[in-house]
């Protein structure tokens, strides 16, 4: 069984704070604070701004989060370090490395998501106030990259359910797009591609309802670092990395298919559902196994599983459909 | 040339070319690859291999700028063997750690994924070079048949810069820097072969 009780996995089982918090990260942090105490004592709260953003003040925040039944359990977690480190986040930098170093720059706060397109009224939501929506659930989720990779990630956050009931879509939204931020000064890294931004990403609407998506938050029982997708992102368990968008700004609910970022680019390599699918190859690499970050080489290689391991709760959302077809 | 400086130069040369792999193993040891070490020493070895094959290709062109650059094709074999081996290593890399020794496997990647296909082709390119590096070999074979077979090497270097492009994600453009350069080596040499064409000609009464 790959989805527990709560009781299966209290959140006083996930690797407590002090476990994953290197040194590095300690000392950063204790420089930081230093840098701001002395600019306040300066009375420059512009400088302190400069020095040391709120952004970082933000990432790493203790969330108070509540068990959810729809962790998943008996996996080992990905450790701390390899989930903030090794980000695909091409707006800050193409080398897996880069979004950590660079994605200090976004700006966090304040933050607002517009939800446009089908709905009985446009609205804007404080991230704030998203924040304290619904409670904060710790979600263990398995991801797998496109690329022949996978973590096992402890995210926060609630059902992306709850907030769409909020936004009150119309009948004719028959899907929901999401628009990451995009601003070419602060992400300059994003001419290391020939991308067209801002990257952008859509569910069918009972994709986006079902449970498991997850309006995303935090991850460990921490705010999102930036390089992550702060500060708030989806998280499409099921479905490649790429689907689950971060750092949103906009959720638009349309009626037609959406023309998504990775879809546009290389429309036979990732296809709008893009669920994880050992039988159907990428045309560039098999996806019929993966390889789990954070374990000796020779213990990485796994199969990857059909819906990553989710088939029990989205398996009956593509019946009768093609897979191969609508890959 | 004198020996004098010759012989540090080539040690220099040596050192310089064994970096990369320096790195690499330090990285191992310390587990400083970060959390995809196999992702890592993949790239760092494929990107070495390219650079140092762009490097030996560039020796030509220059001697033909200048004759006080001449001195450079004793270097270029050293070059070109530090480019087999870095990009044996890459190959062993994708045998080892991606493939886990698995011949089914590798042989199904190498019919149906283009990039490892030409890939692996670019590799066998640089195989028969590499064997044919030796004084006796160049000999045996006669300069004009040897200077012929070495010729692959630039199907190798259009193969690697295509395996790459492949290789990343549509829209990622890390390959360009590699794909300027090779294209103003390639052609380099028929531009500086015409020029010294035309400089050789008797003019005209």
């Amino acid at each position: 069984m790959l989805i527990g009780k709560p009781s299966d996995f209290p959140s006083s089982a996930i690797t407590p704070k002090e476990q994953y918090l290197n040194r590095r990260r300690f000392l950063r942090g204790a420089v930081s604070g230093v840098v701001t105490a002395g600019a306040a004592a300066l009375g420059a709260e512009q400088l302190a701004d400069v020095f040391a953003p709120r952004t970082r003040v933000q990432a790493g925040t203790r969330l108070q989060t509540v068990q959810s039944p729809l962790t998943t359990t008996g996996e080992q977690l990905t450790s701390y370090q390899d989930i903030t480190t090794f980000n695909n986040f091409y707006e800050f930098g193409v080398p897996k490395d880069q979004p950590a170093k660079n994605a200090g720059v976004l700006p966090t706060r304040p933050w607002t998501v517009a939800v446009t397109g089908k709905v009985k009224q446009p609205k804007t939501f404080d991230i704030d106030a998203l924040l304290k929506l619904r409670p904060l659930e710790d979600r263990i989720y398995r991801h797998r990259c496109v690329e022949g990779w996978s973590m096992v990630i402890p995210w926060v956050g609630y059902s992306l359910s709850e907030f769409i009931n909020q936004c009150e879509p119309l009948p004719s939204a028959k899907y929901v797009q999401f628009v990451s931020y995009y601003d070419r000064k602060v992400e300059k890294w994003s001419n290391q591609t020939s991308i067209y931004w801002p990257y952008n990403e859509g569910l069918r609407m009972d994709e986006a309802m079902n449970p498991l998506t997850l309006l995303t938050f935090g991850l460990y029982g921490e705010v999102l670092p930036n390089q992550n997708g702060a500060p708030v992102r989806i998280v499409v368990p099921w479905k490649y990395g790429y689907k689950s968008a971060k750092s949103i700004v906009e959720v638009r609910f349309v009626s037609d298919m959406p023309r998504t970022t990775w879809n546009t680019m290389a429309p036979s390599m990732y296809g709008f559902y893009s669920n994880v699918n050992p039988n159907v190859d990428n045309p560039a690499w098999s996806q019929r196994t993966e390889r789990r970050l954070g374990l000796p080489f020779y213990a990485q290689r796994r199969t990857t599983l059909l819906f990553n391991g989710y088939g029990d709760q989205v398996a009956s959302l593509y019946k009768g459909m093609d897979l191969r077809w609508n890959h | 040339m004198k020996r004098s400086i010759l012989i540090p130069l080539k040690t220099l040369v040596w050192l310089a070319c064994l970096w990369p792999l320096g790195v690499i193993v330090t990285g191992v040891a310390t587990n400083q690859l970060g959390p995809d070490p196999a992702g890592a020493i993949a790239s760092d070895t494929g990107l070495c291999a390219l650079w140092l094959l762009l490097i030996s290709l560039a020796i030509t062109p220059l001697r033909r700028l200048s004759p006080r650059l001449s001195w450079l094709i004793k270097f270029r074999r050293l070059l070109g063997l530090f480019v087999f081996f870095y990009a044996t290593l890459h190959l062993l890399t994708y045998v080892a750690l991606y493939s886990g020794f698995d011949v089914h496997a590798m042989l199904a990647d190498i019919a149906k994924r283009r990039f490892i296909t030409i890939g692996v082709a670019a590799w066998l390119l640089l195989l028969p070079l590499a064997a044919t590096s030796t004084n006796w070999a160049i000999r045996k074979l006669g300069g004009r048949r040897w200077n012929l077979l070495h010729k692959l090497v630039y199907l190798a270097a259009v193969g690697a810069v295509i395996h790459y492009w492949w290789k990343v994600k549509p829209g990622v453009l890390s390959p360009v820097p590699f794909t300027v350069v090779l294209v103003v080596l390639l052609a380099a040499r028929p531009v500086l072969a015409w020029n010294q064409r035309r400089k050789l000609r008797p003019v005209a009464a």
